[in-house]
């Protein structure tokens, strides 16, 4: 596979009313700013951008041509844009490098919860015809898969509750987490349900929020960054958008990805290298040390760490992950972003970074990055 | 696979709609089938597949079309199908765009409302007189009559009866205004195997020789809304990486988004086929028809189907099937090399391909 690292990463904190427009233009700004600093890079090194984000969110047709505005794209540059988390605005620019069009490129997405109720709104992204006129909103759909699990014995109400209390105590060293700080299971367990099985704590905060992510190819990333993610896999599947053909206690299109990107699971630990998988771009190697999931919801995690075939021994969302700030189409990129920080920091030499998109982990796309 | 070494690609199939004004026997799944049952031989589901979706306003189909030729030259992939649909019909796209988001300018009334004072602008700079737009109406609605697919089929279309028509964005009138339309395109590129197989079995394949994206800001100081530099700069890099030095002379056949008809001229100059305010001399000279210098929008082009999410991959998908020699009744004779151009949000976004009967 080509040698492309990511070599910088930035993001907006995350907060429940933001001041700025939904155009993103005022998160944006500043961490443009913050992940060109950090790589020496001005404007005009950056040879393809390419951003996620979401109309349904802002409420109105073309929102995204104003983000361009944080840019400052004049004279003009080469640029993409997708209607998803920007986690595949990044796989768009990976792609962009690999066919030697650009060798610096950077992904960024954003998103203003707060512009709508988040919960209706993602109610729009389902089937049009048969389900969106029901207006299921994206809790209760998160609280029958959560359902559906405990009853297959998948994972219990305490074992949710302590994903919370793991990803809320790692968020206080996240300075840019909407939520942080020390709590015990059981004083969450003796909160009321939002909607059963869901508590509060089961569920990613609303939050407004942006990422950056600057992607290199190999002599660039070099230069450019003392110790470069390298990305050794890079893949993405989705499933069917019919909620009601889904086994929603898994995720069929989460495990395919981290088999193709090469991601070891439990049966690899013993057997060797797994199947690369057709087309696969993943290389195999060790298993990672850390992984940081796009779980907007507690039992989410548990049925991505199964998935994933992560064991025990993996570090999981040291960031404190999208229960402690979830910025709509920025969070999975966040995650690609904040698992390469803990490569580039050296805190670790094999990261995961893991993004999803859709109705109850619908869309998994799976980035495996290392250290050289 | 190393950095820069590009994979060849090709487009391997193309299908579409019979684009309608209202499509109510189909969902939009359903219209996006049909595109997709056309391109294919036997039409697969994604599920389970690396699925990715574009969007750049009206560029959109031209961007997918881009994006999925970068996934096979890239090496990712060796084929991919690029879809793009629109249903007019479930939604309205005229006044969808005339909302009045705080802080920008209101767009007022529609696409039209917004794009009529850079056409005064153009007749102004260029001294174009009055009545081209009307002639490149009369041309693709006459063109669109050949070609089944097209949503209007106007073949008794004049030109008093386009300048008859109600003028409703001065200088725009009603039968220079694209139609809102219903339907799908869909594409399948290949890798060279890929390709070389199709041709092996006797089927045409459109050689992908170059392509190009460009953006600039809607609106900013400066901003040449007419000619921007976006279009100029994307059509720059595009001659550049085709080796073509005169599109004039090396290019046979242009597809290109023109929503309106005055933008016929006015992209003729972004592009680079007339020099600036010259552009209007090739349509008045009847040189933009089937048989002139430069045939643009055989198939109708956007004036006759619009679809809108569609209208950018089948400007490409058109040019494909012209150096495939698959355009049947609006083929060009002999087209070899052709131009897909597609442009969205406030003429700020810009893609474009060439296509060709051969790699090189």
């Amino acid at each position: 596979m080509t040698d492309v690292a990511v070599i910088g990463f930035a993001q907006a904190p995350t907060v429940r009313h933001g001041e700025g427009t939904t155009s993103g233009v005022e998160m944006l700004v500043p961490i443009f700013a913050e992940v060109l600093r950090s790589t020496g890079l001005a404007k005009g090194d950056v040879g393809f951008w390419c951003s996620g984000s979401s109309d349904y969110l802002a409420g109105r047709a073309f929102s995204f041509v104003q983000a361009v505005d944080a840019i400052g794209a004049f004279p003009p540059i080469m640029e993409s844009h997708v209607e998803m988390d920007g986690a595949w605005a990044l796989y768009e620019a990976w792609v962009k490098i690999l066919t030697g069009e650009a060798d610096v490129a950077l992904a960024y997405g954003f998103g203003k919860s707060s512009a709508g109720q988040l919960r209706r709104v993602l109610a729009l992204q389902l089937d049009p015809y048969l389900l969106a006129p029901l207006w299921p909103d994206s809790v209760s759909i998160a609280a029958l898969q959560a359902r559906l699990g405990i009853e297959a014995g998948a994972w219990t109400e305490a074992q949710m509750a302590e994903v919370a209390v793991r990803s809320r105590a790692a968020a206080v060293a996240n300075p840019r987490a909407q939520l942080s700080g020390e709590v015990s299971a059981e004083k969450l367990l003796g909160q009321p349900y939002v909607a059963d099985p869901l508590r509060a704590h089961d569920c990613a905060p609303v939050g407004d929020g942006a990422a950056a992510v600057i992607l290199a190819s190999a002599p660039r990333a070099r230069e450019l960054c003392p110790r470069p993610a390298w990305i050794t896999g890079f893949e993405h599947r989705i499933d069917s958008a019919s909620l009601g053909a889904r086994d929603l206690t898994t995720a069929p299109s989460a495990a395919a990805a981290a088999l193709a990107a090469g991601v070891r699971g439990r049966a690899g630990r013993e057997e060797g290298p797994p199947a690369g998988g057709r087309g696969g771009s993943g290389s195999g190697g060790p298993g990672v040390d850390v992984a940081e999931l796009h779980a907007p919801f507690t039992h989410q995690e548990i049925l991505l760490r199964g998935a994933l075939g992560l064991g025990d021994d993996v570090r999981v969302n040291p960031s404190g992950g999208a229960l402690c700030g979830n910025p709509m189409f920025a969070a999975g990129l966040a995650r690609i972003g904040s698992a390469a920080q803990e490569i580039m920091s050296g805190r670790a030499d094999r990261a995961l970074g893991h993004a999803t998109s859709g109705p109850a982990l619908q869309q998994n796309l799976v980035c495996v990055l290392e250290a050289r | 696979m190393t950095t820069g070494a590009k994979q060849r690609a090709a487009v391997l199939g193309v299908g579409q709609t019979r684009h309608r004004s209202r499509r109510t026997d189909v969902s939009i799944a359903g219209l996006c089938r049909e595109a997709v049952d056309r391109a294919l031989a036997d039409a697969l589901g994604a599920v389970g597949k690396p699925l990715l979706r574009v969007h750049t306003a009206g560029s959109v189909g031209g961007a997918t079309g881009l994006v999925a030729t970068s996934l096979v030259q890239a090496g990712v992939h060796r084929r991919v199908l690029a879809v793009a649909f629109e249903k007019q019909s479930e939604s309205n796209a005229m006044w969808a765009l005339s909302i009045t988001p705080p802080f920008s300018m209101p767009v007022l009334a529609g696409a039209g409302g917004y794009f009529a004072p850079h056409i005064r602008a153009y007749i102004r700079r260029s001294g174009a007189p009055g009545h081209i737009g009307a002639m490149v109406a009369v041309k693709d609605r006459r063109n669109g009559s050949r070609n089944p697919y097209a949503h209007l089929q106007q073949a008794d279309i004049t030109l008093e009866s386009v300048l008859a028509s109600p003028m409703l964005w001065d200088p725009v009138r009603y039968d220079e205004t694209c139609p809102s339309s219903d339907g799908a395109c869909a594409v399948i590129i290949g890798d060279q195997a890929a390709a070389e197989a199709a041709q092996a079995g006797g089927r045409p394949v459109a050689w992908i020789r170059a392509t190009a994206m460009r953006t600039e800001p809607t609106m900013f100081a400066g901003k040449d809304h007419v000619n921007p530099r976006a279009g100029a700069d994307a059509a720059a890099a595009l001659w550049r990486q085709a080796g073509i030095t005169d599109p004039l002379e090396q290019i046979d056949v242009a597809e290109i988004y023109v929503p309106f008809s005055w933008f016929e001229p006015m992209w003729l100059e972004n592009l680079g086929f007339a020099a600036e305010g010259q552009g209007w001399r090739l349509t008045e000279a009847g040189e933009t028809e089937i048989g002139g210098r430069l045939p643009v929008n055989p198939s109708g082009g956007v004036l006759s189907s619009n679809p809108i999410g569609a209208s950018g991959l089948l400007r490409f998908a058109e040019a494909a099937l012209q150096v495939m020699g698959k355009a049947g009744a609006h083929q060009v004779p002999g087209a070899a090399v052709a131009l897909g151009h597609a442009y969205g949000g406030g003429s700020q976004y810009f893609s474009m391909w060439v296509v060709a009967a051969t790699p090189e």
